[in-house]
């Protein structure tokens, strides 16, 4: 099993641009499986991308938008992409400023079919 | 009425810090021997009694486990229930070894976050502690006075 996670998330990890893919559980935000470059806090990054999806995917109900589908934080210098996964997991990407996101997040929705 | 008190002030901003990061409900400071150092969230001296009691005995019991199992020791232990977690933790301070017990709610918090945050108390804790002072050994005698004190001090109003 964590093989194939870990086969899915270095395809995504190679996009350009792309500094590392993790799947997180999403209740408990720990590392399910990781594929990240080094300098790359993975357990924060994890516990913290985890903790927004879910406040997020709050908003978006309260909102009556329905369940979140994508999320990308862009910062100064880098972003934070992330797309929920089956079995209450969440597939985080951290990725430089420049990166291409419709790519990443193409890869990283077919990760996640994968996954299912 | 304030939540989080302190019977040593150092402890006070760290936790403070740790509490509104990680989004715990309840939190106590501790020492292995259940000699409360600060608190938040508790509203009666009796839940910090028992938790303060409970939460030294878990890290006791667990200690001797891994003792038999030739680890030196567990540095952190979770219980995930379905609505809350509790987190039990050690860090070594100028103040000898301090335990940490977090009660969080999984709806606003995680044993991620807490794990993140804790690691981040650790190292506050240890820079905000004092230097190492002889510490009179613990007496049945001195228990019960001391922890009175501590009491008055937590839930003054």
């Amino acid at each position: 099993m964590s093989l194939r996670f870990q086969r899915l998330l270095d395809v995504i990890t190679r996009v350009r641009g792309v500094q590392g893919a993790m799947l997180v559980a999403g209740e408990d935000g720990l590392v399910v499986a990781e594929s990240l470059m080094e300098g790359v806090r993975g357990n924060a990054v994890a516990a913290l991308a985890a903790s927004l999806t879910k406040r997020f995917g709050r908003a978006a109900e309260a909102g009556g938008l329905g369940p979140v589908s994508f999320l990308h934080l862009q910062a100064t210098d880098g972003a934070l992409l992330v797309v929920p996964a089956p079995e209450g997991m969440v597939l985080v990407v951290v990725a430089d400023a420049d990166v291409n996101v419709g790519l990443a997040r193409l890869e990283m929705r077919r990760a996640v079919e994968e996954v299912a | 009425m304030k939540l989080t008190r302190a019977v040593e002030p150092w402890v006070l901003e760290p936790l403070e810090r740790f509490v509104l990061e990680a989004g715990a409900r309840l939190t106590l400071v501790m020492t292995p021997s259940g000699q409360v150092l600060a608190q938040h969230g508790f509203t009666r001296a009796v839940d910090v009694m028992a938790a303060a009691a409970l939460g030294a005995g878990i890290v006791a019991s667990t200690a001797e486990i891994a003792r038999m199992m030739d680890e030196s020791t567990f540095h952190a232990l979770n219980h995930q229930g379905r609505r809350h977690g509790i987190f039990l933790g050690a860090c070594d301070t100028g103040r000898g070894r301090l335990l940490v017990l977090v009660v969080y709610a999984a709806e606003s918090s995680s044993v991620g976050l807490v794990q993140l945050f804790f690691e981040e108390l650790a190292v506050a804790l240890a820079a905000a502690a004092p230097a190492p002072a002889e510490q009179p050994p613990v007496l049945a005698a001195d228990f019960e006075r001391d922890l009175n004190e501590s009491l008055a001090t937590l839930f003054r109003p």
